[in-house]
């Protein structure tokens, strides 16, 4: 599987305008039903399944990087965006540090198989220094799509 | 030093996905010993048993056969608790 695969383009948030882990959530699930990904009578709900899901465990997994990610429902096709914030967003992360990329997964609840398939591949790119350091680094949409289509190339 | 081992195979419906991978990684990090997991299968890897990213990479589903190892003093009751975990599904229903 591929990053391109799931990540929507056009739901990239290079700023995020929020500096909490909740606005964060809401704003980037916004974004991918402003793209088409989800439709907009579900994003309270599906914004409220992640928050629940980031009580129960933070997804700040370390090192800037936080994944929030839900099987929901009302998602029909598994779908993704990634957010950046310059200052850093406090998501409780289990090495206590800020948040500085989001990497948002949706995944419908039936395919459990594609949805490790996702984390699989979001996890291995963000296992590598120099994918985290470009990520927190690129300022534009095109530059974090670029980012992501080399990394799908596997450089 | 001694070493312990456990094969077993992952039985909870939505395979070791975040929640059980950071559960396994709780547990391993309350022993000593290293702790090392080898998936099979068609396409084997090996995770540090402590760090949930990489555990998280093994994107082990439904059915995929696991090789849990640890190595230091409390090897054998490290490997014993772990195996337990997937034993009970990580509490999870199906």
């Amino acid at each position: 599987m591929k990053l391109r695969e799931f990540i929507v383009a056009d739901a990239i948030v290079p700023e995020l305008a929020a500096t909490d882990r909740d606005g964060a959530i809401r704003e980037l699930v916004t974004s991918l039903s402003g793209a088409g990904a989800l439709p907009a009578e579900s994003v309270d709900e599906v914004v409220a399944a992640l928050i629940k899901r980031e009580q129960n465990g933070s997804t700040g997994f370390g090192k800037g990087v936080a994944v929030p990610h839900v099987k929901h429902g009302k998602v029909r096709r598994m779908s993704g965006t990634i957010g950046r914030s310059a200052n850093g967003i406090d998501f409780a992360a289990l090495d206590h540090q800020p948040v500085y990329s989001v990497v948002l997964l949706l995944s419908p609840d039936n395919q459990p198989q594609q949805h490790l398939q996702a984390m699989n591949i979001v996890f291995s790119n963000l296992q590598k220094d120099t994918f985290r350091r470009f990520l927190r680094q690129s300022t534009t949409r095109d530059a974090i799509t670029d980012l992501l289509d080399e990394a799908d190339q596997g450089k | 030093m001694p070493t312990a081992s456990r094969d077993i195979v992952v039985s909870n419906k939505l395979g070791l996905h975040a929640r059980p991978a950071m559960q396994f990684v709780d547990v391993a990090n309350q022993f000593t010993s290293s702790v090392t997991v080898h998936k099979g299968g068609e396409e084997p890897c090996d995770a540090d048993g402590k760090s949930v990213m990489q555990m998280i990479i093994l994107a082990a589903t439904e059915g995929t056969p696991l090789r849990i190892e640890a190595d230091g003093d409390d090897a054998q009751t490290a490997v014993d608790k772990l195996a337990e975990l997937f034993e009970k599904k990580f509490g999870e229903e199906e």
